[in-house]
């Protein structure tokens, strides 16, 4: 057999880490409010534009869920100057990609473009900084393709249903309790007025970034931006309440029974994130433990459940360190064939008592900080990515800055702090379990229809 | 006011000739006849490997799913490591190796930092377990297992019904016929023999192409492709892979699921790699609705009647004919009206053709837009592995804008005409039985269940 080279890594990864050419961020503020963020990265001749407006889901009240969402789409339907289609028709004439996401904590607008095309980018998103003219009889219409967008990745999926539902029951008062995408009973009910109101709350340049990487050069970024954001006036947002979540007192348990045809079982923890922690180093401690249980093919989850003890078909354990307010800890399994719900469930939480009483070992520990250091240099392989980072450190108001200590907060997690985090937030009175209990789906023999001429109708 | 681009600037820019520097593809052989692609990547001290079989499940024969049991056990378990040795070495340096299986192809891939010690840790496990896989029984019966679960996963989601329906209706007795995971029946009826006979066949030089993109040499580069392909057998490549039948009749299938919206899939058999129509009838779909939000089709389904979130269509270029596909999906009420906006615009894209103004449009998305598909190691890697796999020629990146903007209309309009015949698709419905799915006359009804293992034993 072959000899297998014995490497000891630990320096490895910092000698990598600390010679690659670590290109650094640019950071200017416009007069009016607006941060202006970029990363030079000359790989490619190629740039991103990002707007990160702050808001989103977690901005939301009763009634009107989802509207962050709804008004992103509308975004695209049109300014005076660039009535509805116009934007994406010029982006798609200049060979560039553009779309928008909505989350929790932000709203963000991007263009990926060929890099002498950024100009064109700018003056365009500027626009529909103050410009859009949300029209309500395009509004009626992306309503309904809002209503569709819901049906096609919550309605009719039943995994992401019970996502839902375990967020509805894991926080009473915070807004994390409903959806990006929102209740379908808010979805069809807003009114334009309900759009142009977050619109005019929300967009504003003193409440957004603007992040841009690529093959760029960072002076010429900010004349650009001066130049089209610049003479955008600042506008006073209304200061969030904290709606801090109130205390959990106990367990709590939500059964999803829809029509599906396999069990999932999901347990959500709640814990501190970045903006909420009482001690920043629990959140690198809790980074370390989501490793340990799944990252890579030796993790415990993957390692223990599924090949040792065969009793799940997949699963995972997610931990973002990111939002704004306090969030879950997310262990999930899907059971694989001849074991119940029951013995996967008991079997997570086995998972998570053993981090109670047990330290990780020193070997498991280090090679969860060596994926964890490893995975960050391999993200530098996308343009894309490294500005998305920029932007939501930024917007959920922990600052850029905190990615560069990253590193030496990772190394330092120790075993001890480890078994300290599983204690204090992996427990019982933080927890809340869903089960998706699948009921029956027809047997789906299709019928074949032969010779239809299905082209006719409406003609 | 702000100052403004003057509206005659845009069409001013989009005329700039673009010019950079399209990565050269160095290409050679390893000494068992393996094809090698490589692109020096120095920027980002990361590499990625890449190889990739004929071993898709094309080949499956009558034993579906074979060749992703094959692909999928290979990390099982190689040479004295478990499992969880393996896995363990790997993860300890940071090392991702990753796999996959589709219809045409088969792959393992890696990435790694590109340090020399640990390239060559990852390098020595991805070759042990590519030419040494142990298939252990255990292994064998928890992926089967696994696969079944995930088979079962399927059947809940409307999406994976109606893409099993379509290509099952397209492709007939045709291998692209049958799903690549496989069916319940054929999954359990499977043995370890036949997993190891198939990697023999198909895990050989002749039938591999090896991807190169990252922070090496090129001598290290040729050192990382010999020890890669070196010890697996040189064996020989994939037998051709037998043509696709163009559809004789239209087909409508039926399938029913409680959901809230019906999927709609129409298509036919559509291109090749390497077709000669292939830049037409990537220009004409780019054009009717390969192009996001501003197609022809998510146009006249999203945009004008808001009957859908997401339409859209595609020719997906495959060893023989990939299947031409144009999707939405609407609320149940809807079906018979969206359906109707799908193929009438279908059939007056092709009956009227392309206009100068949409293809001058695709034309300048396309090229305009060419540097953002090489744009990371990742995307250099996958193009790499088409060229390689599919035979395409070393110049294909850095022609491929001319030879997009020589294309003329005719040439789109008369490919479109061949290649695309609307009354002779095939018509997938996936939703609620009840929805009438158009104008399909009682009569016209028969029955034919689609096949026993579609609706097999749970």
């Amino acid at each position: 057999m072959k000899t297998h080279i014995k490497i000891s890594l630990g320096f490895l990864v910092f000698l990598i880490l600390s010679g690659a050419v670590q290109a650094r961020v640019y950071e200017y503020m416009l007069d009016n409010g607006m941060k202006v963020l970029v990363k030079p990265d000359h790989r490619s001749p190629v740039v991103v534009q990002q707007v990160w407006y702050k808001v989103g889901s977690s901005y939301e009240y009763g009634g009107i869920t989802g509207i962050s969402h709804m008004l992103e789409h509308m975004l695209f339907k049109g300014t005076e100057k660039y009535p509805a289609g116009e934007f994406s028709r010029i982006i798609a004439a200049n060979g560039g990609r553009e779309n928008a996401f909505t989350g929790p904590d932000y709203t963000a607008y991007f263009q990926r473009l060929e890099k002498s095309r950024l100009e064109i980018a700018m003056e365009l998103e500027s626009d529909r900084m103050r410009n859009a003219t949300l029209q309500v009889d395009e509004f009626l219409k992306e309503r309904d393709v809002v209503a569709e967008e819901r049906r096609l990745r919550t309605d009719d999926n039943p995994q992401s249903l019970a996502y839902e539902q375990l967020r509805a029951t894991a926080f009473v008062n915070s807004p994390y309790n409903h959806s990006v995408i929102g209740w379908m009973t808010d979805i069809q009910n807003y009114s334009i007025e309900d759009v142009r109101r977050w619109y005019e709350d929300w967009y504003a340049p003193n409440n957004a970034t603007l992040v841009v990487a690529g093959d760029v050069e960072p002076e010429e970024v900010l004349a650009l931006a001066k130049k089209y954001y610049g003479s955008i006036k600042s506008r006073q947002i209304a200061k969030q309440k904290p709606r801090t979540e109130v205390e959990q007192h106990g367990e709590r348990r939500v059964n999803i029974k829809v029509p599906a045809t396999i069990e999932n079982i999901i347990l959500g923890y709640k814990v501190p994130t970045m903006n909420t922690a009482d001690n920043p180093d629990d959140i690198y401690s809790l980074e370390v433990l989501a490793w340990i249980l799944d990252g890579g093919d030796s993790s415990r989850i993957t390692s223990e459940l599924l090949r040792g003890r065969q009793l799940i078909a997949s699963g995972l354990a997610s931990y973002d360190p990111y939002p704004r307010l306090q969030a879950l800890f997310i262990l999930s399994a899907i059971p694989t064939g001849g074991v119940s719900a029951e013995e996967v469930e008991a079997a997570l939480r086995e998972q998570v008592n053993r981090l109670h009483s047990q330290p990780v070992s020193e070997e498991e520990l280090s090679r969860a900080k060596t994926q964890i250091l490893t995975e960050r240099i391999y993200r530098k392989d996308s343009v894309f990515y490294q500005a998305m980072q920029l932007g939501i450190l930024e917007t959920v108001g922990v600052g850029w800055q905190t990615d560069e200590v990253f590193e030496e907060k990772v190394k330092s997690v120790t075993a001890e702090q480890i078994m300290y985090v599983a204690k204090a937030y992996l427990n019982e009175e933080r927890l809340t379990v869903a089960l998706l209990e699948p009921r029956p789906i027809p047997d789906p023999a299709g019928q074949k229809i032969s010779a239809i001429m299905h082209m006719q109708a409406g003609q | 006011m702000k100052v403004i681009l003057p509206a005659v600037c845009l069409p001013f820019l989009l005329l700039a000739p673009l010019v950079y520097a399209i990565p050269t593809i160095q290409h050679w052989q390893t000494a068992n006849g393996a094809r090698v692609y490589f692109i020096p990547a120095p920027e980002v001290p990361i590499v990625d490997i890449r190889i990739v079989f004929d071993a898709g499940s094309a080949r499956d024969g009558d034993k579906f799913g074979l060749a992703f049991l094959t692909n999928g056990l290979l990390s099982e378990g190689a040479g004295d490591l478990d499992a969880d040795m393996i896995a363990r070495r790997l993860d300890n340096i940071g090392a991702q190796l990753g796999n996959g299986s589709l219809r045409d192809m088969a792959w393992l891939e890696l990435r790694a930092l590109s340090e020399e010690k640990t390239l060559w840790e990852a390098m020595e496990l991805m070759s042990l377990v590519l030419s040494e896989p142990a298939f252990p029984e255990v292994a064998f019966r928890r992926d089967m297992k696994n696969i079944l679960v995930s088979l079962q996963a399927d059947r809940q989601n409307p999406d994976a019904l109606a893409e099993k329906a379509f290509m099952k209706a397209v492709y007939n007795n045709h291998p692209y016929a049958m799903p690549s995971q496989g069916m319940e029946q054929s999954i359990q009826s499977m043995t370890r023999k036949d997993v190891q006979a198939y990697y023999e066949k198909f895990y050989v030089a002749r039938n591999a192409t090896i991807a190169i993109v990252g922070d090496v040499s090129r001598s290290d580069a040729k050192a990382l492709a010999e020890l890669l392909a070196g010890r697996i057998q040189e064996g020989k490549p994939a037998a051709r892979l037998e043509e696709v039948k163009p559809l004789q009749e239209a087909v409508t299938v039926h399938v029913e699921h409680p959901s809230s919206q019906t999927h709609i899939w129409i298509g036919q058999p559509g291109m090749k790699r390497g077709d000669d129509d292939y830049l037409a009838l990537y220009i004409g779909n780019h054009a009717f609705g390969g192009s996001g939000l501003v197609s022809l089709l998510s146009g006249e389904v999203r945009e004008k009647h808001g009957y859908a979130y997401s339409a859209y269509s595609y020719f997906a270029p495959m060893r023989s004919l990939g299947p031409f596909t144009m999707v939405a999906q609407t609320k149940n009420d809807n079906v018979v009206d969206a359906l109707n906006v799908m193929n009438d615009t279908l059939r007056k894209f092709i009956a009227m053709g392309i206009t100068p103004e949409q293809i001058m449009a695709s034309k300048q998305n396309i090229t305009g837009g060419f540097a953002l598909r090489l744009d990371s190691n990742r995307k250099l890697v996958e193009n790499l592995s088409v060229i390689g796999f599919y035979d395409l020629p070393l110049d294909y990146l850095h022609t491929f804008s001319d030879r997009v903007n020589m294309v003329t209309r005719q040439q789109v309009n008369s490919a479109l005409l061949q290649r695309l015949n609307p009354d002779r698709m095939v018509l997938v419905l996936v939703g609620p039985k009840n929805v009438r799915s158009g104008n399909n006359k009682p009569d016209a009804h028969e029955s034919v269940a689609t096949g026993s293992s579609e609706a097999g034993s749970r």
